[in-house]
């Protein structure tokens, strides 16, 4: 390849970076934002409730006379059961559409990412499917969450 | 003297009369509840279609739509020489899998969203170059298949983007002859595939525009034509967000889209009151919207001649995780019915 050439490519590829980016500025210009404002009242209102639930559950279970660690772990197990529930019905997904991250982050939207590949993915069988892909979506997350423990813990270790 | 087929770059003009002598229809429940509801043939509540999963009722409904489009003109399978047919799936299992059911010589086709117009284009050409005296063709998507292989497990609950389009559950078929009554195939233009460097996987209609665009402006110069000589162009699945930018790319090259510009994605929801963002999209998109309401115009005499454009991201969930750029296709054909 002559040099000529060589320039000839790096001005075709700048030409076809500017493009881009020009067409980037455009689509910016049309595409519709999301409605943040209406997202996070609605996460924080579906978040609340789904919270607030829980702690119902919790006082209740503290009520008839559990102690607080067990109460706490009997309350996550009721949480975690009704996510699977309401996903099984098809109603979790509907939850999910409106509360966004108010019903992702709580631990019934752990439940949801588990159960929904769970159902997706029965039809490839119970190895392949469910035994496989069951953490397609929780799997990352607890992957990393072990890993945050973990590394924040020997921090908590040092500075001690 | 021999007439020139290939008309400039990319287009090209048929001799033989290309005739659309058949159409069907096969749609879900989404589709069935939007106001194109009185065109399609078939509206299935059940997204199953009575099969164990949402891969075989897609096949069904591909299978279905060929053989409602064949019975409509009381044609056999061995009438037919060929059977074009494909869809979103990994492998086109669905097409591969209704064409197991069907005695016809098959050839796959995968064009993301572009699959029906790139049928009707080979078909055409199969035709018009004497290979073939009819060929029957059909291209499918159903929501449930696509976001399992694209996105996320159907119950998962997950809030998607304003730019998100929603993939349409339907399957549309047609048969074209190299005689008869109807309307015809008379000129196309096959599509580059572009990319403008796009990667956002919930905003596949501004990923396609430039490919629309170029197919287009490309379709213009080649035949001498301007947007305003058509009664309708039509694009396959752009939704709200790619037909505007679409059109902003079109002005740009100094071509003005009027009133008869038109999105099957727009067309086949009502956007408003059906939950499904920037409109409908995948192969079945096009499919039914043309094999319904458009040849219904057609007939009607509502439309003489039509531009028709189907676009389609060429990307896998693969593609997307390693972080690839989504290219885009368009394939355009001119249906006139005088």
């Amino acid at each position: 390849m002559t040099q000529s050439q060589g320039q000839g490519n790096v001005q075709q590829q700048k030409m076809q970076q500017d493009m881009q980016q020009e067409y980037k500025q455009l689509v910016k210009n049309v595409k519709p934002r999301p409605p943040v404002l209406k997202n996070t009242i609605l996460a924080f209102l579906v978040g609340g409730a789904i919270c607030f639930f829980g702690q119902l559950i919790l006082w209740l279970l503290k009520k008839q006379g559990l102690g607080d660690k067990e109460a706490a772990a009997a309350t996550a197990a009721t949480m975690v059961f009704l996510g699977a529930l309401l996903t099984g019905l098809g109603v979790y997904d509907v939850i999910g559409k409106y509360g966004g991250a108010g019903s992702i982050v709580p631990i019934t939207g752990f439940a949801n990412s588990i159960v929904a590949p769970a159902m997706e993915f029965k039809r490839e069988g119970f190895v392949f499917g469910v035994g496989a892909r069951l953490f397609t979506v929780a799997g990352p997350v607890l992957v990393y969450g072990f890993l945050v423990s973990a590394v924040i813990g020997l921090i908590y270790y040092l500075i001690r | 003297m021999e007439i020139e087929k290939k008309v400039g770059q990319q287009s090209i003009r048929f001799v033989k009369p290309i005739v659309i002598t058949s159409s069907a229809s096969v749609v879900g429940n989404t589709e069935g509840a939007g106001p194109l509801a009185d065109t399609f043939d078939w509206i299935v509540e059940d997204l199953l279609f009575g099969e164990q999963s949402w891969e075989k009722a897609e096949c069904k409904m591909l299978r279905e739509s060929a053989k409602l489009a064949l019975r409509k003109v009381n044609l056999q399978e061995q009438d037919i020489d060929y059977f074009l047919a494909g869809d979103l799936l990994n492998q086109i299992i669905s097409a591969n899998f209704a064409a197991r059911g069907i005695a016809i010589p098959f050839f796959g086709l995968f064009g993301a969203c572009s699959t029906f117009v790139e049928a009707m284009l080979v078909a055409s050409i199969l035709i018009d170059g004497g290979f073939a005296r009819r060929v029957l063709l059909a291209s499918s998507s159903h929501h449930n298949t696509a976001e399992r292989q694209y996105r996320f497990p159907t119950e998962q609950g997950v809030q998607r983007p304003p730019s998100a389009q929603w993939t349409v559950t339907g399957s549309g078929a047609l048969v074209l002859e190299e005689s008869g009554n109807g309307p015809r195939v008379t000129m196309g233009t096959i599509g580059k595939v572009v990319d403008m460097g796009m990667t956002d996987a919930n905003d596949m209609g501004s990923a396609m525009a430039p490919a629309a665009a170029d197919t287009l402006v490309t379709h213009f110069q080649d035949t001498g034509t301007k947007p305003d000589s058509y009664d309708l162009i039509l694009t396959g699945d752009l939704g709200a967000v790619g037909k505007a930018a679409l059109v902003n790319l079109l002005q740009q090259r100094g071509y003005q889209m009027g009133e008869n510009y038109q999105d099957c994605g727009m067309l086949i929801y009502d956007l408003e009151r059906q939950d499904v963002h920037s409109g409908g999209s995948g192969c079945g998109c096009a499919a039914v919207v043309f094999s319904g309401l458009i040849l219904r115009r057609l007939w009607e005499k509502k439309y003489q001649k039509i531009l028709f454009l189907a676009t389609g991201a060429l990307m896998s969930p693969t593609s997307a995780q390693q972080g690839e750029t989504i290219p885009g296709i368009a394939h355009a054909v001119v249906v006139e019915f005088n």
